[in-house]
C-alpha cells in the first residue's frame, strides 16, 4: 500500500510524456468541449423538426374532471395535442418504473404530484408549443394531498394509489436486513446506548443540462431513432421495446454528450415517451427539452429518509451494534432506480467501516403526493444515506463518551487482516486498510494542531468545528446472480477491434456524463495491449454501435465496464501472442510480453510490435493453425462482487456567532479507490462530489408546503454551491487494490458525495458543542443553525 | 421584427419574434450551439456570451436588445487552430468534465483576464460566482484561469 499527499498539478503537460497506459493524461474529449463543439441533445437539429411542451399539474392531488384541448388544437403552428385519454386508447397511458411499479405517462384519472404530466403539445417551435399549453383547459377536482410523510399511513390519510387494484393505504414496501433478535440482545447488555433521529432531506441532482429527447420515427422503415439524455441507453432501448411494443432492433437510442447526470438521467421519464409518441403521431422529428423548473419538480429526486439511529457500545468506546428504523418517502410512484432485489438500494451497508457484533435495519416506504425518484445524486444506491447515518451516530457516541471522534473511529475499524470481511448485514467487503487512510488525513489536516486552535478559539467565544467522516462504499453493481434491473442482468459488454495499421476502436456499453470515459477507457486498453491511448477511439452512447450493458450510475463504469475493457484487451493480446509466435517461429510459450510487443524469451532483439501483429492478422500469408484473420474480441463481464472503496474526510468550519453563517475553511479528502487509472480525472471526481456535499449539508433541500407546492422549483429557491461557498480542496490517496477486479480498480465517481456530508455536519455540530448541541439536521442554513444555537434544533421536515 | 447585430465579427440580419431570447437566437437561428442554456432564472450562467466586450447571460437578453451590438461566443474564442490560453488552461488543469458550463466559464474568464491579467484566486472565484458548475468543484477552474494568466504573462 502507498500513501501519498497529492501535489497540486498545474504545470504544463503534454500527453506524449505518458504514451501508454495508466497515469495523468489530458482528456481526449476536451478539445471539442473547449471549442463549443460538444454535441448535447438540445444541439440536435433535424430538418422539419417540431417541438414538444408538456402541460403539468398545478396541484399535488386532484381528480381530472375534464380536459378541453380544442382551443390549443386550433392555435396556429400547433401540429398535435395529446392527452392521457388518447394514450390510453393505445395502451400507453401507463409505463413500468424501474422498480416494478407503474407510472402515468400522462395522467388519466388523477394527478398525484405537482408537476405531473397531463397533456402535451407539438408545434413548430418551442415558443408556440409553450403558448398552446395556456389554451388547454383542465378542470380539476382538488383532493387532500399527503405531504407529511409521517402521516402517510394514518388511517384517515387520503389514498393516493387507487389505480392499484385492492390498494387501501399509502404503504409502498417494507424491508429489513440484519438480525433483529441478536441486535436487541447486544443493545440490552451494552454499557452505553445512544439514539438520534436523523433526517436526510429530499435533494435533487440538478445537472446543468436538463432532461430531454429528440425522437425521429421513420414510418417506412418502422425505425425509431431517439437521442435522449440517458445514462443507460441499452436498458432504455429494451424498456421502450417492452413499453411501446416496438421491435428492439428497430430502436436506436443515442445518448450523445451529456451535461452531467448524477443519477438524474437513469429513469425513463414520461417526456421521453411523449417525444416518441409525438414523432409517431406527426411523422416528424420531435424535440422535447424540459426547463429547469420541470427538471426540479418532476424528475428523480434523491434521499428523503427519516432515520432513527441507535448505537450500542462499551463505556471505553468499543462499538457493539447499530440499529436503525427508516421511514422512506418514495413520492407518488415508486420510481427507484436500483437492482430489483434491493428496494432500499445498498442502504444495508449502514454498518460502515466498523467491526461490530450485530446490526439490524427496518424500513417502511410510503407513497406521498410528491414527485417520484429516490435513487439519484451520486448516491451509490442509497449509500449516501447509510454513510450519513453511521457517521453521524458514531459522532453522537463520541459526544456522549467525551471521546475524540478520530480516536473512536480508529479503535473500531475493521482490521486489514479481516478482509475479505463479511458484515452483519451480509456484504462482503473485498479489501481495505483503513487506519493508514485515516492517519494520512489527520496528518494532512494537522489534526492535533487544529484541536489546539479550536480550544483557544472556544476560550475566546469563537465557533470553530472539526468534522470527520470515514466511509466504505459498495459500488460496481453487480453480480448478475444477485443484481438486475427489471430482469436485465447488471453485466457490461465491451468490444475491441485493432485495425490493420495498429490503431484500435473500443466500444463500451456505459455512457459518460462528464467522467471522461473516452480517456480512461483508452488508458485501460492501452495499459493491457500497448497501443497508445491517442490511437484508441472510444465509442459509447449509441445502442446500434455498442455492445449491450446497463450503463453508468452507482459508480459502476470502472468496476464493471472497466473490467470488461481490460479483459477484452487481454483476449486480443492472447490472440496476438499466437500470431506473433508464427511470425517469430517460436512457441507462444517462449514469448514475453513487454507493453506493446512480444519478444523471444532471452532474445529481446527478436520481437514484433502489436502494430506488426495487427497488419499480419489482416494481411496476406498464413496464420498459425486454427487462427482466424483479424484482431478483435468481444466479451461480457459479470463482476464476481462489488468493489469497496473507502476514504477519510476532515472538514474545518467556522461559524459566525452573530449571523450563524457557516464557512467551510478547509476540507481534506483522502480516498482509496484501489488502482488509479488517471489521477487527474479521479481528483476531478472527488472535487465535484465534495461540492455536492457542501450543497447538501448547508444549502440544498426540495421542500414542500402543506398543499404540496414544491418550494424548490428554481435555482433561486434550490441553492447550489458556487465558487464562493467552497474551499480549495486538499486531496490525498492510499491504494488498496480490489482483489477480484481485473486491474484492481474500484469505483470513485460518488465517493465524495457519499462521504462529505457527514464530515461537514459533524464539523458544524462540533462547532456548536459549547451550546450543548449533539445533532442538527441538514441543510444547515443560517436560520437553522441559529435555531440550533438557541437550543431549538428542528428537523427540516 | 428585423434585427441586425454583429456575431463573432460577422454582421447578421434576421427576422425574429420580439420575445426571442438571445440564447435561442444564437442556438436555434444561427446554429451556434456552443452557448448553452441551463435555467430560467439567470442563476446558472451556462449561457454567458459577450455583448460589447462584457459578459452577459444570454437567457436574460432579448435578441432584439442585442440589435446594433457586438456579440461574441465561445466559437470565436480560438484564433483558427490556435486555442486561446483560457481554453488551453481548462484542458491542462481539468477545468471541465461534462463541458456544459465550460463555454460560459471560459467567456467570463477571458473577460476577467482582459481587465486583470494577474487575478488572485479570490478574484477568479468572484468573477465566476454567477455561474454554476456541478462537476468540478471550482478549484480546477480557478487553476485553469491561473494557468492561462501565467501563460500570457510569460508570452
Amino acid at each position: 500500500m502507498t500513501a501519498v499527499h497529492e501535489p497540486r498539478q498545474s504545470t504544463f503537460h503534454h500527453n506524449d510524456e505518458h504514451p501508454v497506459g495508466h497515469g495523468r493524461m489530458l482528456r481526449k474529449e476536451d478539445p471539442r468541449f473547449v471549442r463549443g463543439r460538444g454535441r448535447y441533445v438540445d444541439d440536435v437539429q433535424l430538418p422539419g423538426m417540431l417541438h414538444l411542451a408538456i402541460l403539468r399539474s398545478p396541484v399535488a392531488h386532484a381528480r381530472i374532471v375534464s380536459i378541453d384541448t380544442s382551443a390549443a388544437e386550433a392555435a396556429p403552428n400547433v401540429k398535435a395535442v395529446v392527452t392521457g385519454a388518447a394514450l390510453a386508447a393505445q395502451g400507453l397511458a401507463w409505463m413500468p418504473t424501474l422498480s416494478n411499479d407503474v407510472q402515468a405517462v400522462l395522467a388519466t384519472d388523477k394527478v398525484r404530484f405537482q408537476g405531473q404530466e397531463v397533456a402535451f403539445v407539438v408545434a413548430t417551435d418551442r415558443y408556440a408549443a409553450r403558448d398552446a399549453l395556456e389554451l388547454i383547459d383542465v378542470e380539476y377536482d382538488v383532493l387532500d394531498p399527503v405531504i407529511d410523510v409521517r402521516k402517510a399511513l394514518a388511517p384517515d390519510a387520503p389514498l393516493i394509489r387507487d389505480d392499484l387494484e385492492g390498494k387501501t393505504d399509502n404503504h409502498c414496501f417494507d424491508w429489513e436486513t440484519g438480525d433483529e433478535a441478536a441486535t436487541a440482545a447486544v443493545f440490552a447488555a451494552a454499557d452505553v446506548v445512544v439514539s438520534q433521529d436523523i433526517v436526510y432531506p429530499r435533494v435533487h441532482p440538478a445537472p446543468m443540462e436538463t432532461c430531454g429527447a429528440v425522437a425521429d420515427f421513420d414510418p417506412v422503415e418502422g425505425k425509431l431513432k431517439l437521442w435522449s439524455t440517458t445514462q443507460a441507453p441499452h436498458a432504455h432501448r429494451t424498456l421502450y421495446a417492452i413499453v411501446a411494443g416496438l421491435p428492439e432492433h428497430k430502436i436506436q437510442v443515442i445518448s450523445p454528450d451529456l451535461g452531467g447526470g448524477f443519477g438524474n438521467k437513469v429513469p425513463i421519464y414520461p417526456g421521453y415517451v411523449c417525444a416518441i409518441v409525438g414523432s409517431i403521431v406527426t411523422g416528424k422529428p420531435v424535440k422535447w427539452m424540459e426547463d429547469r423548473s420541470e427538471n426540479l419538480i418532476s424528475t428523480g429526486f434523491a434521499r428523503d429518509y427519516i432515520m432513527r439511529g441507535e448505537i450500542a457500545a462499551t463505556k471505553d468506546g468499543r462499538i457493539l451494534a447499530i440499529r436503525t428504523n427508516v421511514l422512506a418517502d418514495h413520492g407518488a410512484f415508486n420510481g427507484t432506480a436500483a437492482p430489483v432485489k434491493y428496494p432500499a438500494g445498498f442502504f444495508g451497508v449502514f454498518t460502515g467501516s466498523y467491526d461490530i457484533e450485530a446490526a439490524y435495519c427496518k424500513m417502511t416506504a410510503v407513497y406521498t403526493n410528491k414527485a417520484p425518484g429516490g435513487v439519484a445524486y451520486a448516491c451509490s444506491f442509497r449509500i449516501t444515506e447509510a454513510v450519513y447515518l453511521v457517521e453521524r451516530i458514531v459522532d453522537c457516541l463520541a459526544y456522549r463518551l467525551e471521546m475524540d471522534p478520530a480516536e473512536l473511529r480508529l479503535k473500531n475499524f475493521i482490521r486489514p487482516e479481516q478482509f475479505p470481511y463479511l458484515t452483519k448485514t451480509g456484504w462482503e467487503y473485498d479489501s481495505g486498510n483503513y487506519e493508514p487512510t485515516m492517519r494520512l488525513a489527520m496528518e494532512m489536516a494537522g489534526y492535533a494542531d487544529l484541536r489546539k486552535e479550536q480550544a483557544e478559539k472556544r476560550s475566546r467565544g469563537e465557533l470553530m468545528g472539526i468534522g470527520i467522516s470515514f466511509f466504505t462504499e459498495a459500488v460496481g453493481a453487480g453480480p448478475r446472480r444477485h443484481m438486475d434491473i427489471l430482469g436485465l442482468g447488471m453485466a457490461d459488454g465491451c468490444e475491441l477491434r485493432v485495425h490493420p495499421t495498429g490503431k484500435a476502436v473500443v466500444r463500451l456499453s456505459v455512457q459518460s456524463q462528464g467522467q471522461g470515459h473516452e480517456t480512461t477507457f483508452a488508458q485501460i486498453v492501452a495499459e493491457e495491449i500497448g497501443i497508445p491511448p491517442a490511437d484508441i477511439e472510444v465509442v459509447h452512447g449509441d445502442t446500434d454501435n455498442t455492445p449491450f450493458g446497463l450503463g453508468t450510475y452507482g459508480s459502476r463504469s470502472t468496476p464493471v465496464s472497466g473490467g470488461a475493457a481490460a479483459l477484452v484487451a487481454r483476449k486480443v493480446r492472447d490472440k496476438a501472442r499466437i500470431i506473433a509466435s508464427g511470425m517469430l517461429e517460436v512457441s507462444p510459450d517462449d514469448l514475453e510480453w513487454e507493453k506493446g510487443s512480444f519478444h523471444v524469451a532471452g532474445d529481446p532483439g527478436k520481437s514484433v510490435t502489436i502494430q506488426d501483429i495487427a497488419m499480419r492478422a489482416h494481411g496476406a500469408g498464413d496464420l498459425p493453425e486454427g487462427i482466424e484473420g483479424g484482431l478483435e474480441a468481444q466479451i461480457t463481464y459479470n463482476p464476481p462482487n462489488l468493489t469497496y472503496p473507502h476514504g477519510a474526510y476532515i472538514c474545518v468550519v467556522d461559524v459566525d456567532p452573530g449571523t450563524a453563517q457557516v464557512k467551510v475553511r478547509r476540507f481534506i479528502a483522502v480516498d482509496d479507490c484501489g488502482t488509479r487509472i488517471n489521477p487527474m480525472i479521479i481528483e476531478g471526481q472527488i472535487h465535484g462530489g465534495l461540492t455536492d456535499g457542501v450543497g447538501m449539508a448547508l444549502m440544498e433541500m426540495i421542500a414542500f408546503d402543506e398543499d404540496g407546492n414544491c418550494l424548490g422549483a428554481s435555482l433561486m429557491d434550490y441553492l447550489i454551491p458556487t465558487s464562493l461557498e467552497v474551499p480549495d480542496w486538499e486531496t490525498g490517496f492510499t491504494v488498496t487494490p480490489s482483489p477480484h477486479h481485473p486491474i484492481g480498480a474500484k469505483g470513485v465517481g460518488e465517493s465524495a458525495t457519499v462521504g462529505s456530508p457527514p464530515a461537514i455536519v459533524n464539523a458544524v455540530v462540533d462547532a456548536l458543542k459549547p451550546y450543548g448541541i449533539s445533532h442538527a439536521d441538514m441543510p444547515l442554513t443560517p436560520s437553522r443553525v441559529w435555531d440550533a444555537m438557541r437550543g431549538n434544533p428542528q428537523p427540516p421536515i | 421584427m428585423q434585427v441586425t447585430m454583429t456575431v463573432n465579427g460577422e454582421e447578421v440580419t434576421r427576422e425574429i419574434e420580439g420575445r426571442l431570447l438571445l440564447v435561442h437566437f444564437l442556438r436555434d437561428v444561427l446554429s451556434l450551439t456552443g452557448t448553452h442554456w441551463g435555467c430560467d432564472t439567470s442563476n446558472c450562467g451556462t449561457c454567458v456570451v459577450w455583448m460589447d466586450g462584457e459578459p452577459v447571460k444570454s437567457c436574460t437578453v432579448l435578441a432584439a436588445m442585442a440589435g446594433g451590438h457586438e456579440i461574441r461566443t465561445v466559437e470565436d474564442l480560438a484564433h483558427g487552430a490556435v486555442l486561446d490560453p483560457v481554453q488551453e488552461g481548462f484542458m491542462q488543469c481539468h477545468g471541465l468534465q461534462c463541458g456544459f458550463c465550460t463555454p460560459g466559464m471560459m467567456m467570463t474568464a477571458r473577460a476577467l483576464l482582459d481587465r486583470n491579467p494577474d487575478p488572485s484566486d479570490q478574484e477568479i472565484r468572484e468573477a465566476i460566482s454567477g455561474q454554476i458548475c456541478r462537476c468540478t468543484g471550482y478549484a480546477t477552474i480557478v487553476r485553469s484561469v491561473r494557468w492561462a494568466a501565467m501563460k500570457e504573462a510569460s508570452a
